[in-house]
């Protein structure tokens, strides 16, 4: 049997040579991976990075000897434990696939059906490759899950999907990579989706099931803090080239490329605190609740000064989008007032006047859903401008362009659909259509949390000048404390529903801190390769003494 | 260790519309320019059916049940109307009405189910109800007892078919709409302070319209084998009118003597549907972005 086989270490697994894969659009073939070299010993981690489009899932993938629809491997060798999987038959890498090689996706809760129990999903593999029964395949989930430190590893199995969070779900995918105990798995950004806090925890668990079991891994990644806890050895990678390859320790403590030095500009980015008593937006002891149930928000108070970025923190499910509603009146609040200008705001949407409506614009996080896919940027950006200031033919034209050299893009934008942009093109598009409105206030809503490290650090700065140039006021809603560093003045942290903390960025950034802030504070990855080990260490070391 | 290069590729030149279109007609299928060449000749006939006929609708040239000959290609019918004429009138009477009929259907249930969409509630469960109430009664029993009732004529055809065939409109496009209702830029236009029709017009229906118009063509079919179904049953267009379904009543009995006369406008409504949707199964494969593995 496979998994009887010696693990030995040092042994190369994975060898790939000057692998070319081209992506078919637009009627040719164009190369997304342009002759790329890896190999990869047992036992060993491999973090692959680079911003989307760098090719790293398409590389990922082709290590299983898999080239996504639409994708062709064009030239190269992946050999993998003596077998060359490009010649391979289909049969022979379906055989490998999940028993041998296994992926774990980004999205957990996509990736699992939601109709089935986890453990039948778990086990899954493992019984249909005939390498356990049932009974015994069931018996080793419930151990794997209790070594991903998974809550009631005996029942946790027989719950839904929809019924376990997005981390253990994410773990419990890591548990059904794992059944067939292989030689390599994939990991694909498998924490991007999770909050900070849930992160840490996943990470520890994933690291922890790879050592245990000596399985060489390649994790992939945009996050470089994130893999210089998990990787041994980091490929940075762009455009479909190698950009750099070192030793995990090496390339943090002395990356030879400018590129990669790039790719953690956005942690360096520190905007000056400076403090306003111009209160631009109040919210005061607001109280809101989806159809009158549970109170999402619960007695918040938050002040927004004029021309200054406040920055809300808190994980999914601590009421930030929900703020969000309750200002701009998608959810009037059941209790408190919102005072804009010192004027008490009406609380639904339609009782706003359009005015009303102008001062105070939105940026959602994915640009994606936030543009209307059939209009082109010339109505996108030009709409809010007739709307509200009625501005016709030509001279809307004109300020269009304007805004769109103010977002650093040009007159030839103006007539593309969403689909012919990139992510941060988008998104750059989103901010356009907020300031056109000539608001007092937008609201950001995760508005980089879907873009890779360099282009959030573009939207940031390009925020922070329009900022300077309009005096707007942002509510910056986030879970990346990178980005609040980075941009905000004031900081709020909210956890269930209710304000933790409030105040300038320097005093919350700074201890003593509150409980809730600390565990956010401490779960933010940081470049170096034993933070993990080390905050896990405190962290227990804190348990044992509290239950001492 | 080789520094990256941007990638080199070229930026996507913009389609004019008239470009994308020929563009689209070079990779049709053979199937798809079948149906499109198909179409196309039907309605030639349609339009200049008083052209092309060569003889009046109810022009009575011959004999009756006479066999084809040089003066009357198909023969002629019952009462000495030749075939060939009646056929190619009864394109314009049939395709029409069913295209009148169609476009009212989508009117009424596309506007209904963007509308409960986008309202949701009481609203919405009211529609759905009512919808499924109606659903629930198979369609050509329903219109043959609504014509009994309110009488038979062209105009309560019309109505009482469309009406009917709504209600299935109305459930695609409910069910497409709550995709899109939901997305930012549609709570992005709320937050702006646009109004209904804004909402509906440029935001919604632009992003429902693939599906539409591939249903249009499939409900299409359907009410047109339903008018001849209708007409057959005598209900339907009536005499002297010429439609298809009639033709085939009227000459039904002819099969039993080896006699072609009710093929031809058979053959008529069969190919029609099939090319319908020859064209439909191209257009859905294309905008459902399903591809043939490469």
């Amino acid at each position: 049997m496979v998994t009887d086989k010696k693990r030995v270490k040092g042994e190369t697994l994975l060898d790939i040579r000057g692998l070319k894969i081209d992506g078919y659009s637009d009627d040719v073939w164009n190369p997304i991976v342009k002759g790329i070299d890896l190999t990869l010993k047992r036992g060993e981690v491999l973090g692959l990075i680079g911003e989307s489009g760098a090719g790293k899932s398409t590389l990922g993938l082709a290590a299983m000897g898999f080239a996504r629809p639409g994708c062709r491997i064009s030239g190269g060798s992946i050999v993998f434990d003596g077998m060359d999987l490009i010649a391979a038959s289909e049969e022979q890498r379906r055989a490998l696939w999940g028993s041998r090689i296994a992926y774990v996706a980004q999205s957990a809760a996509a990736s699992f059906n939601p109709a089935h129990h986890i453990i039948d999903q778990t086990v899954e593999t493992a019984v249909a490759h005939n390498i356990m029964t049932r009974e015994k395949a069931e018996a080793d989930a419930r151990d794997l899950y209790k070594r991903l430190q998974l809550p009631n590893p005996n029942t946790i199995g027989d719950r839904f999907p929809h019924q376990v969070s997005g981390g253990q779900l994410q773990r419990a995918m890591t548990a059904m990579a794992m059944s067939c105990r292989p030689d390599l798995i994939i990991f694909d950004e498998p924490t991007t989706a999770l909050d900070v806090t849930t992160q840490v925890e996943v990470l520890a668990a994933m690291r922890d099931i790879v050592e245990q079991f000596n399985t060489a891994a390649i994790y992939i990644t945009h996050d470089l803090a994130v893999v210089a806890q998990m990787a041994h050895r980091i490929m940075v990678l762009r455009y479909g080239n190698l950009v750099e390859e070192a030793t995990t320790r090496a390339m943090l403590k002395a990356p030879t490329q400018e590129y990669t030095r790039s790719l953690w500009a956005v942690r360096k980015l520190q905007k000056p605190e400076s403090i306003s008593d111009d209160i631009a937006l109040r919210i005061h002891n607001v109280d809101a609740s989806y159809s009158g149930s549970l109170k999402v928000l619960d007695n918040v108070t938050v002040q927004v000064p004029r021309g200054r970025t406040v920055a809300v923190v808190g994980e999914s499910g601590s009421g930030k989008s929900t703020l969000a509603r309750a200002i701009t009146g998608l959810l009037p609040p059941s209790r408190g007032e919102i005072y804009f200008n010192g004027k008490p705001l009406p609380r639904a949407l339609h009782e706003r006047d359009k005015d009303t409506l102008r001062r105070i614009q939105m940026i959602y996080q994915s640009a994606d859903t936030a543009l209307n896919p059939r209009q082109k940027v010339r109505d996108i950006i030009g709409r809010p401008l007739e709307f509200y200031l009625g501005l016709q033919g030509a001279a809307r034209d004109r300020r269009v362009v304007e805004l769109l050299e103010s977002i650093e893009l040009n007159e030839s934008y103006i007539d593309r659909l969403p689909g012919e942009m990139s992510g941060g093109q988008k998104q750059r598009i989103s901010i356009a259509r907020a300031l056109a409105a000539e608001p007092e206030i937008i609201i950001c809503d995760e508005v980089t949390s879907a873009l890779d490290q360099i282009v959030q650090e573009e939207i940031l700065s390009l925020l922070m000048r329009l900022q300077k140039k309009t005096n707007v006021s942002y509510l910056f809603i986030t879970h990346d404390i990178a980005t609040v560093r980075a941009i905000s003045d004031e900081i709020v942290v909210m956890h269930q529903g209710k304000v933790v903390q409030q105040g300038p960025k320097s005093k919350v950034l700074s201890p003593p801190f509150p409980a809730y802030t600390e565990l956010l504070l401490s779960s933010v990855p940081e470049m170096d390769p034993d933070w993990l080990t080390g905050l896990l260490a405190k962290r227990s070391k804190k348990v044992k003494a509290a239950t001492a | 260790m080789n520094t990256a290069t941007p990638p080199v590729r070229a930026i996507k030149a913009r389609r004019s519309v008239m470009e994308s279109i020929r563009r689209d007609l070079k990779t049709a299928p053979l199937t798809a320019w079948f149906g499109m060449v198909v179409i196309l000749l039907y309605a030639i006939c349609a339009i200049f059916a008083p052209l092309l006929a060569p003889y009046g609708e109810s022009e009575i040239v011959g004999k009756a049940y006479q066999l084809s000959s040089p003066e009357n290609w198909l023969g002629t019918d019952q009462i000495g109307r030749d075939t060939l004429s009646r056929l190619i009138f009864g394109a314009r009477n049939t395709i029409g009405i069913a295209l009148i009929t169609t476009l009212l259907s989508f009117l009424v249930g596309g506007s209904l189910g963007v509308l409960a969409a986008l309202k949701r509630g009481l609203l919405d469960q009211g529609i759905s109800r009512v919808v499924d109430a109606f659903l629930a009664i198979p369609v050509l029993i329903f219109a043959l007892m609504m014509l009994a009732v309110v009488g038979k004529s062209l105009i309560n055809l019309i109505i009482i078919l469309a009406l009917l065939d709504s209600t299935r409109v109305f459930r695609l496009s409910r069910a497409v709409a709550l995709n899109v209702v939901v997305m930012d830029f549609v709570e992005s236009a709320r937050l702006r302070g646009e109004g209904m029709r804004w909402i509906v017009f440029k935001e919604i229906v632009p992003n429902i319209l693939p599906p539409l118009i591939t249903e249009f063509g499939l409900r299409f079919c359907f009410v047109f084998l339903t008018i001849s179904a209708l007409s057959f049953l005598g209900v339907g267009i009536q005499p002297p009118t010429a439609d298809w379904g009639s033709m085939v009543a009227e000459s039904k009995s002819l099969i039993s003597f080896g006699r072609p006369a009710p093929l031809y406008p058979a053959a008529a409504i069969a190919l029609l549907t099939v090319a319908v949707n020859f064209v439909v199964d191209w257009f859905l494969h294309k905008t459902s972005g399903l591809r043939d593995g490469h």
